[in-house]
Order: C-alpha cells, then sequence, then structure tokens
C-alpha cells in the first residue's frame, strides 16, 4: 500500500462519512418536518370536531325557543296572530297520501334529462347515473313520482329489516354519505352496482353539507326501487326535515326545483320518517346510524310506528332539564307562567296531568288561530286503539291515522305543529310516546364512548354516549355479535371500538375538507368477518401532497374557529378584562386560554393554536384584542349597535331557519313585519335587550327597495363576516357586490 | 437563598414545559385514556423541536413502553421526558447545518439535486427512508418544471415556524 493509495482510501472515506452525517442531518430534519405536519393534522381534525358537535348542541337553542313561544302562545298572539299561526301550522299525517299530481306536470320537450318509466328498470338508474354524472338536474315530475312510489315501498316495511348471507353472496355496508355524489359514484365503481351478487346496505345521512344531496338520495331511492331486495336502507338523524332545514338539503331542493321545491321537500319529509331504522344480517349483526342506549329495546322498536317520530328535534320538556341552556329558558318561563288559565302554563308543574278539557280547550286555541283545522278533540279516543297493540307491526295495519292538527300536550311530549311537523295523535299514555320518541332518538344520535355507562349525549342534544358494556349487553340480549354505525367522521374512513364490537363507518372523504379524512365501506360475507375498503375522491387530478393538504384543511378549520371567537367577543372582551383591571390590553397566555375555554366550551389545545388566533406583546404577554383583528362585517349596514350584529352573527343559523319557516313560499322574502315581531321574540327568548328602534330601524335599512319586504338572504349575507387577511374572500365579495348592483 | 430561586425557576419551566407535553401527548392520545400508541413517540418528539435519531427513539420506546402492549402511559412518559429535557439530549440542528448537508450531497455545487440522487441518500444511507416517506419528499420538493430539488428554496419550508 503507497502513500497515495491510503490517502485516496482515507479521502474516500471520509468524503463517505460525511456524505453520511449529511444525509442523516437531512433525514433528520424531513422527519421533524412531516411531524410536525402531522401534529397540524391533527390538530385541524380536533378543530373541525369540536365546532361541529357545538355547533349540534346550538340546534338546542332552537328547540327551546319554539318551547318558549308555546308557552308564551296567548300572550304573543298580542304580537301578531299571523306570525304565530305561520308557525303553528297544522299537520299531516306522512301515513296519509297527500294529492301528487305528478301526472299533471308536463315535462317540456327540451328537457334532455332522463325520462322515467315506473315500474323502474336498469335502464331507468343507467339513465340516472350517466345523467347525473354530466350535471343534469331530474325534472320535478319524475322526481315526484319516484318518492311517491318510494312511500308506497317503505309503508310495507318493518321498523327492523331482517337479510340473510344465505341467499345473497356478499353485503356491502356504507355509512355517512351527505350529498357526495363523487363518494358514491366511487363507490358504485369500485364495488359494483347493487344487483343480486352486490347487496347493499346504506346506514342514513344521505343528505345535508354536500351540494348533491338530492341526486344521492334519488339515485338510493331508484335502486331501492328496482331492487328492493338488494338495496337496504337505513334511516340516520339528517333524514330529518329540521335538520333539513339548518344543513341545507332544503335549500338545495329549493335552488334545484323552484316551482316544485315546496312539494317535493314535503314527500321527503314522508319518505324520511318512513325509512327503516335498523338492519340485522343473519341475526348477528345490528346496522343503525347513531348507536343504541341502555334502554334500548329491539322488540319494542320492531312494534312502534317509526314514522311517528318525524323529527328528533321536538322532544320531551324532561330531557330538557338536563341541559343547561334550558335554563335560561326555563327562568323566563317562570315569570310568565302566571296565568294559569293557559294550558301550556300547567305543564312545567304537572307533568303527567291531562284532563280532556284541556285538550278540548287547546283544540280550541288551536282552531282560533290556524287556518285549516280538520280534526276534532274526537280524535284522540279512535287513535289510542290502534296504539295500543304493540304485538301489531305496523307493516300488517295499514291504518288511516286522522290527521289532527291539536295542540302540544300539557306532559312531557312537546310536539309544534307546523310546517308538517310531528304528528300530534293524542295518545291515552304519554309516556308511551315519549318512549317511542327516545328510543328512535336513541338509534339515529347516540355516540360510543370508551368508559363503561350510558350518559345523555349534551353535546348532540339528543341519544345518549354508550359504554363497552352497554353495547356487550345488547349484544348479548339479543343473540348478535356486532354492531356497526355511522354518524362520526373518522380519519380512516372506519374505526373499531369496544374490543371490536362496534364498527363505526364513515364514507364521506375529505368531510371537512379536502384531505381530511378517507371514506370507507365494509363488506361481509357468509363468514361474516368484515373486510374494509377505504378511497379518497380528489377535486384535482394532481397528487397534493400532505403539505397542500394539511395546509388548506388548517385554513379552513382555522377560519371557522376565528368566526366563533368573533361570535363571542362581547363575552370573550368581558372574560379578559376581568383579568385586565388595569386596562393594558394584555393577559397571559394561561388567562386567556382559560377565558376561551370557558367561554367557547371547546375542548382544543390553545396554547398550541395561540400563533394563529392572537399575538404576543414583546414582553410576552398576550394582546387580547388581536382575536378579533382579523375580521370584521360584510357590508356595513347603517345604524347597527356592535351588541346587534354580535348577537344577529352567533345566531344567523337559527334565523335562517326562522326565517325559512315563515317564509312559506320559499321566495326569499318575508315582510318587514314579520321580520321585526321573529326579532322581538327571539330576542326575548335569548334575554338580549336590544332596543326596539333598533331592530325597526334595521328593519327600515335592509329594505333597500321600501316595497315593505326584506330579502332576508340579502340580509343574512350582510351578516356574514369577512376574513380581512384573506383577499380571496375579499375579492369573491367584491364579485357579489358588482353582481348585486347590476343584478 | 440560591437554591430556592434555583427550584422556583425549574417549578415555573416545569409548568409551562408541562403544558407543552400534555399538550403534544394528547394530541395522539385518540382513546382519551392517557396511553399513546409507541409509533407516535417519534411524531411527538419532532412536533416538541427534538431530533432524536431513529436509534435515539427506540432506546427511549424501550424504556417506556408497557410491557410491549404497544402503548406508553402518561405516566412513564413525563419523568423520561423530563429526564431528555434536563438532560438536553437531542439538541437542535441549526439549518446552518441542514445546508452544509445539502451542499456536501451536492458534489458538483450545482445548487440543486437530481431526485434520484436524493433518493439514493435518503433510502440507502444514514436511517433510511421508506418508500413513502421518499416519495412524499419529493413530491413536496421537486420542482414542477425543471425536475429538480433546489435545497434552498426547500429549506425555509423545513425551518419555517407558522405565524399568525
Amino acid at each position: 500500500m503507497g502513500c497515495g493509495t491510503s490517502v485516496a482510501t482515507e479521502k474516500q472515506g471520509e468524503t463517505l462519512e460525511q456524505a453520511m452525517k449529511a444525509a442523516v442531518l437531512i433525514q433528520r430534519w424531513y422527519r421533524r418536518y412531516m411531524a410536525r405536519l402531522e401534529m397540524r393534522r391533527r390538530y385541524t381534525w380536533n378543530i373541525f370536531q369540536s365546532i361541529e358537535y357545538a355547533g349540534e348542541q346550538d340546534q338546542l337553542q332552537l328547540s327551546s325557543f319554539f318551547t318558549f313561544m308555546l308557552d308564551n302562545f296567548t300572550q304573543l298572539n298580542g304580537n301578531g296572530p299571523d306570525l304565530i299561526s305561520q308557525l303553528l301550522d297544522p299537520v299531516v299525517d306522512p301515513w296519509l297520501d297527500r294529492e301528487t299530481c305528478y301526472n299533471l306536470i308536463h315535462v317540456p320537450e327540451s328537457y334532455t334529462g332522463p325520462r322515467l318509466s315506473f315500474p323502474l328498470s336498469v335502464a331507468d338508474t343507467n339513465a340516472l347515473l350517466s345523467a347525473f354524472k354530466d350535471q343534469q338536474t331530474l325534472h320535478a315530475r319524475y322526481v315526484l313520482q319516484l318518492l311517491y312510489e318510494t312511500k308506497k315501498l317503505l309503508k310495507q316495511m318493518p321498523n327492523i329489516v331482517h337479510l340473510s348471507t344465505s341467499y345473497y353472496k356478499e353485503i356491502t355496508i356504507c355509512g355517512d354519505l351527505h350529498g357526495r355524489l363523487d363518494d358514491l359514484l366511487l363507490i358504485f365503481y369500485k364495488n359494483g352496482l347493487p344487483s343480486a351478487e352486490t347487496l347493499y346496505v346504506f346506514n342514513g345521512d344521505f343528505v345535508d353539507r354536500g351540494k348533491k344531496s338530492v341526486e344521492v338520495v334519488i339515485l338510493l331511492f331508484a335502486f331501492l326501487l328496482l331492487y328492493p331486495d338488494y338495496m337496504h336502507l337505513n334511516r340516520g338523524n339528517h333524514e330529518d326535515h329540521i335538520m333539513n332545514l339548518r344543513y341545507g338539503f332544503t335549500k338545495e331542493v329549493m335552488q334545484k326545483y323552484k316551482t316544485h321545491g315546496r312539494e317535493i321537500l314535503q314527500l321527503f319529509q314522508d319518505v324520511f320518517s318512513l325509512l327503516p331504522i335498523a338492519t340485522v344480517i343473519d341475526g348477528k349483526i345490528l346496522i343503525v346510524h347513531g348507536g343504541i342506549s341502555d334502554q334500548t329495546d329491539l322488540d319494542f322498536l320492531s312494534s312502534i310506528e317509526r314514522h311517528k317520530v318525524k323529527s328528533a328535534l321536538r322532544f320531551p320538556r324532561c330531557s330538557l332539564e338536563h341541559l343547561d341552556i334550558s335554563q335560561s329558558c326555563r327562568q323566563t318561563k317562570r315569570t310568565r307562567s302566571t296565568d294559569s288559565s293557559r294550558p301550556s302554563s300547567s305543564r312545567s308543574q304537572n307533568k303527567n296531568q291531562r284532563t280532556p278539557n284541556t285538550r278540548k280547550k287547546r283544540c280550541r286555541l288551536s282552531r282560533q288561530d290556524s287556518a285549516a283545522s280538520t280534526s276534532s278533540s274526537s280524535s284522540s279516543s279512535s287513535s289510542s286503539s290502534s296504539l295500543c297493540s304493540p304485538q301489531t307491526p305496523s307493516c300488517l295495519s295499514p291504518h288511516a291515522f286522522p290527521s289532527s292538527p291539536c295542540m302540544p300536550y300539557s306532559v312531557n311530549v312537546l310536539q309544534v305543529p307546523f310546517l308538517d311537523s310531528l304528528s300530534s295523535v293524542p295518545l291515552p299514555s304519554p309516556s308511551q310516546h315519549e318512549q317511542e320518541w327516545k328510543q328512535i332518538v336513541d338509534i339515529l344520535w347516540s355516540d360510543p364512548k370508551i368508559q363503561d355507562g350510558c350518559s345523555p349525549n349534551t353535546f348532540r342534544g339528543g341519544g345518549c354516549y354508550f359504554g363497552p358494556d352497554v353495547t356487550q349487553r345488547l349484544l348479548l340480549q339479543h343473540g348478535l355479535q356486532l354492531l356497526i354505525r355511522s354518524h362520526e367522521c373518522k380519519q380512516e374512513g372506519y374505526e373499531f371500538c369496544h374490543s371490536g364490537k362496534v364498527i363505526t363507518i364513515f364514507s364521506a372523504s375529505n368531510y371537512y375538507e379536502e384531505g381530511s379524512n378517507r371514506g370507507a365501506y365494509v363488506k361481509l360475507g357468509r363468514e361474516l368477518v368484515p373486510r374494509f375498503y377505504q378511497y379518497q375522491v380528489s377535486r384535482t387530478t394532481r397528487k397534493l401532497t400532505l403539505t397542500q393538504r394539511v395546509r388548506a384543511a388548517e385554513g379552513s378549520a382555522l377560519r371557522a374557529l376565528k368566526e366563533k371567537l368573533f361570535a363571542h367577543r362581547s363575552e370573550l372582551m368581558a372574560g379578559f378584562q376581568q383579568y385586565d383591571q388595569n386596562n393594558t390590553g394584555r393577559v397571559s397566555v394561561c388567562e386567556w386560554a382559560l377565558v376561551l375555554e370557558s367561554v367557547l366550551r371547546l375542548d382544543l389545545p390553545w396554547r398550541t393554536l395561540r400563533p394563529h388566533l392572537a399575538r404576543l406583546a414583546p414582553d410576552g404577554s398576550l394582546e387580547y384584542q388581536s382575536c378579533f383583528e382579523d375580521m370584521g362585517p360584510g357590508i356595513p349596514l347603517p345604524q347597527v349597535t356592535p351588541n346587534l350584529a354580535e348577537t344577529l352573527f352567533r345566531y344567523r343559523t337559527d334565523i335562517e331557519i326562522i326565517f325559512n319557516i315563515i317564509d312559506k313560499d320559499h321566495s326569499g322574502l318575508i315582510s318587514i313585519e314579520e321580520f321585526r315581531q321573529t326579532w322581538r321574540l327571539f330576542s326575548a327568548h335569548l334575554g338580549v335587550a336590544i332596543d326596539d328602534s333598533a331592530i325597526d330601524d334595521l328593519a327600515r335599512s335592509i329594505d333597500f327597495n321600501k316595497d315593505g319586504s326584506i330579502d332576508f338572504t340579502e340580509f343574512l349575507e350582510a351578516f356574514r363576516v369577512v376574513h380581512k387577511l384573506d383577499s380571496k374572500d375579499q375579492q369573491l365579495h367584491e364579485k357579489m357586490d358588482g353582481e348585486k348592483r347590476t343584478g | 437563598m440560591a437554591e430556592n430561586s434555583k427550584s422556583a425557576e425549574a417549578t415555573v419551566l416545569n409548568t409551562k414545559v408541562l403544558k407543552k407535553l400534555k399538550g403534544a401527548f394528547q394530541a395522539f392520545d385518540t382513546k382519551s385514556d392517557n396511553t399513546v400508541d409507541i409509533k407516535e413517540i417519534g411524531t411527538i418528539f419532532y412536533s416538541l423541536g427534538f431530533f432524536p435519531t431513529q436509534a435515539d427513539l427506540q432506546k427511549f420506546t424501550s424504556e417506556v413502553e408497557d410491557e410491549r402492549s404497544g402503548y406508553i402511559h402518561w405516566d412513564r412518559f413525563l419523568p423520561a421526558m423530563t429526564k431528555v429535557l434536563l438532560e438536553d439530549k437531542f439538541p437542535p440542528i441549526s439549518d446552518e447545518l441542514l445546508l452544509q448537508a445539502f451542499e456536501v450531497l451536492d458534489k458538483e455545487k450545482r445548487g440543486y439535486l437530481e431526485p434520484e440522487e436524493l433518493t439514493n441518500y435518503m433510502t440507502k444511507e444514514g436511517e433510511p427512508f421508506t418508500q413513502e416517506e421518499m416519495d412524499e419528499m419529493l413530491t413536496a420538493f421537486t420542482d414542477e418544471e425543471k425536475k429538480h430539488i433546489y435545497y434552498k428554496d426547500v429549506i425555509p419550508h423545513l425551518t419555517l415556524e407558522r405565524k399568525m
């Protein structure tokens, strides 16, 4: 070995070693980078989830508002009988056949979409599939006919459908779709269309949130009609007309079907309430949308009339007591319920007492104030007989229920008969009805939890959190081995819990945002061993990096979070100022986090999120005003006090729902008087002190063309907040502004 | 006197850091039972600003794992992490060093690396990347047009701290 070679080898060795060190360094940096990304992805996920669940809790606000209205019915009468009567409309029983004149609807020659012929054939479903892929809309006439036929079919079905794998090779179970047509088409593409070889169970939540709810549900119903033996649908908590008012399905229908939307929606209401609530495979696997409770009784569930629980959001009074929100409600009620002649006031005192006299009184009240009243108080006796026979499955005894627009009971069950809501057939034993309601709501709204036991699901406002012991007990009781449910979004599209006894299956990929989660479906063969298939729909053909996806999702989550902060600005500021007696504008990070925690009640890692939400002063303290800097109102409205603006922003969803109810023809316009009354009512219920003149000024200023009506869609838009730092948003806003001025 | 202030300082440090550790831990405590999957330990470390090697992680994991259950409980995680902090076991690597590292690999000093070169280094040297990690890195950092990895542009991504 000469000098030269050894030096060369040494140098080579050095270089190699250097390269290795360099590689290790880069690898460590990169892994750190990816770890941070993963962290951000998790935090983002947490934000979406907490806001989603908190939003559902807001729903309670609305329901308690209706309770409030009912309790103060007579007093409010003076404020406008028209408004109240609009909100308390006569009821039409979903079991009854509505007058559907779909065959009178003319389909123009120019219509190039599918022309369905009933009974449906494969040609029809193929036509629907290709039409929807091409962004076409099915004509209202066929929608109505489809719904009408679906309703007829569903009436014959039991509450719990039993399937067997001895006849069918494999069964595929899909979870929430939420109007995501792309996901449904992807499932059909990967797994095959429904057929004798490919059985499907769709586990609820077909509509709301996504933009193509109509198309999704039409396809599902079409296949149901085509292959009633191979296609099975369970009801989800979003197959509910009040949820639809809030989460987008109603709006979508009205936008796509301007002339017949209302009719279509009414039929949808009926169909939704007639969907079966559970499916059982081989007597071993139970499939329900939400979950179970410690009171779930499958035999009882088989026997009830499921269509009577039209909406889960009309719940019995006693459940309200579990929840904080009812507190403010009850307080206001106590001051008002001095008038004993009003039957509704007795509810808070005598829950279980109800006399025929009271009932008659109430019915009389309703007749006075509602335009069309088609029943009498004697309806109660005739209906009781059919309800007292729990052994008769509802599918075998088609009965004509008298429609009864009677007012709510003085007992536990609260029913608000508006917009064809809960059919209020008076019951001899109110607890029976309450039980039915609870059993169904538990099935549709419950979530599993890790700890044993069963507690009320206060986040959702209905249903329970059920523990592994509850699952175990139910499975044992009915000889089952597995529970498959949906209702909760999971990052991988599915998740096991309760030691493998519960599967959550979720089929809407990118639910919160592009890249937020995968969708999945589960297949069962004769051996009943679940096999999972995952997928993710992507908007672009180019593969997005994790970075891009995380960034997109994060941005979206943070915006939602900032809006939440903005909506609670006054409360937050009050909280901050408690820690800042000297008005320095600063608090410590800890104090800031404490205030957020207590006001917003969102379980989030505030300290970690801090850099996105608030600024630090040089000394490390937090400048709390900076929380709200990014946000500002959309179109500045004159004479709007900040307090009013904030309240309107916070409750805009609820207000929108109420307006939608008032605006019966869904024209988007309500009268100023109606607006005024509604707002006064709502703010009285909220306990928000708003000057009457401020409301009047606001109402008048919104009526730009001075014709006495408010385009409340525009009005609500005005209270949409703008993220100042988001230039894209500004551009969109300017575009909207421009369109408004020209159009 | 001096001892008191030292311990007081230590306590203050611990509260802040404790919250940070708790936050990082809870992000992965999906079952809400104060345990995290072992596989996430690396992510937790990195997200807290440490730069352990894979070997470091394995050693740490073996010391705190709950009887090979695959999970680590908070009660064992916390003291072990505290030790790591106090002993400054996995100090940060500065960005200058990162730049130098890239320059070492870029023998011809072109200012960029070819995807194949980077792949070679990352998957064969040091503590090799998995195929998935490599794919992700290439997708994220390769310039669309020129198909090169301009590492000077990449470095800010790797080091940038998020701001409001």
